[in-house]
């Protein structure tokens, strides 16, 4: 089966041709979807992808978070089907309720372009499962300066106690460097799940790290199994 | 009946604030001492048209805490007054 990602495209998005390609890349099909469209039907995945949306104006991904298709967005991640943020999308889907917490300006208030290391969490999520190994360290380009994620103690607790961290920012062995994490993210947090774990929300770009051409070839690992995650199982 | 609304977003207490850090370590280095506990926010100002003050207040409430402040890092208060 040949699936189809649907790539969401604000105005002020500027990752989402880099998505296309990268799942186009892989061999799936895609479909851009304009932030007024409401009709999903026949998209099996969702991205949000990187950028500006709404010029990022009052808060990263505030205005986004009320756009016509997040509506729709919303009932598709609430029939389990996988929805990635990457990015300014991470920011649309916190902003939106449908990820807890919130991302804020760097610690260091720098905007930071670079690879990072990232540590997988969890191999339980449609996103994971398919080709890494618990405590993999990936490479993985970042570009924002808003990034640092916050969320007070309780939900931090929460998303431990049921394995929703899917990405910490780590050094090149996997630990936890204070140097490692590139905006202060709490926890080294650089990607989340929801709790029924359809839903990720990730600050650095696998979608840029898919042509060997630029920037190296670790995101497809995540790209790759969440296409995977659709297929039916053999019989 | 028309009304001024000021709501005033402000990180939250608990929640540290890189930009007020930055802005505090600046001012001695230009001459001001004695300043401390710097924090950055923004006010957002705009007109509201209401029956009275109570349905002006309920509407900039809820617009406040859908979408002008994030209650997850900040906190925000309000000012009204008649027009």
């Amino acid at each position: 089966m040949r699936p189809t990602v649907g790539v969401v495209v604000f105005p002020g998005s500027n990752c989402d041709r880099d998505a296309n390609y990268s799942f186009e890349y892989l061999g799936a099909g895609t479909r851009f979807l304009w932030h007024t469209e409401t009709d999903l039907s026949g998209i099996d995945v969702i991205v949000l992808p990187g950028g500006f949306a709404y010029g990022d104006y009052l808060r990263t991904g505030a205005m986004a978070a009320y756009s016509p298709v997040m509506d729709s967005v919303r009932e598709f991640a609430a029939a389990g089907k996988p929805v990635i943020g990457i990015c300014n999308g991470f920011q649309v889907l916190c902003e939106a309720g449908l990820l807890p917490g919130a991302l804020r300006r760097n610690a260091g208030l720098r905007f930071r372009c670079m690879p990072v290391r990232l540590r997988v969490e969890t191999l339980d999520s449609p996103f994971t499962s398919g080709g890494m190994w618990p405590g993999q360290v990936l490479t993985i380009p970042i570009a924002h300066f808003d990034g640092s994620y916050y969320a007070d103690d309780e939900t931090l607790e929460e998303l431990l106690a049921e394995r929703r961290i899917a990405f910490r920012y780590c050094d090149q062995r996997g630990e936890l460097t204070p140097e490692s994490n590139p905006n202060g993210s709490r926890l080294h947090i650089a990607g989340i799940l929801n709790a029924e774990r359809n839903v990720l929300g990730m600050m650095p770009h696998p979608e840029r790290a898919v042509d060997p051409a630029v920037g190296g070839t670790d995101g497809r690992l995540l790209l790759a199994s969440v296409l995977y995650s659709l297929q039916p199982a053999e019989t | 009946m028309r009304f001024a609304a000021h709501v005033n977003v402000m990180p939250r207490a608990e929640i540290s604030d890189p930009q007020g850090q930055t802005v505090e370590r600046t001012l001695p280095a230009i001459g001001f001492q004695g300043i401390s506990d710097v924090r950055v926010g923004k006010r957002i100002t705009f007109t509201v048209e209401a029956d009275d003050e109570a349905a002006a207040r309920s509407i900039v409430e809820s617009a406040s805490e859908k979408l002008l402040a994030n209650p997850v890092i900040e906190d925000f208060e309000l000012e009204l007054s008649a027009l």
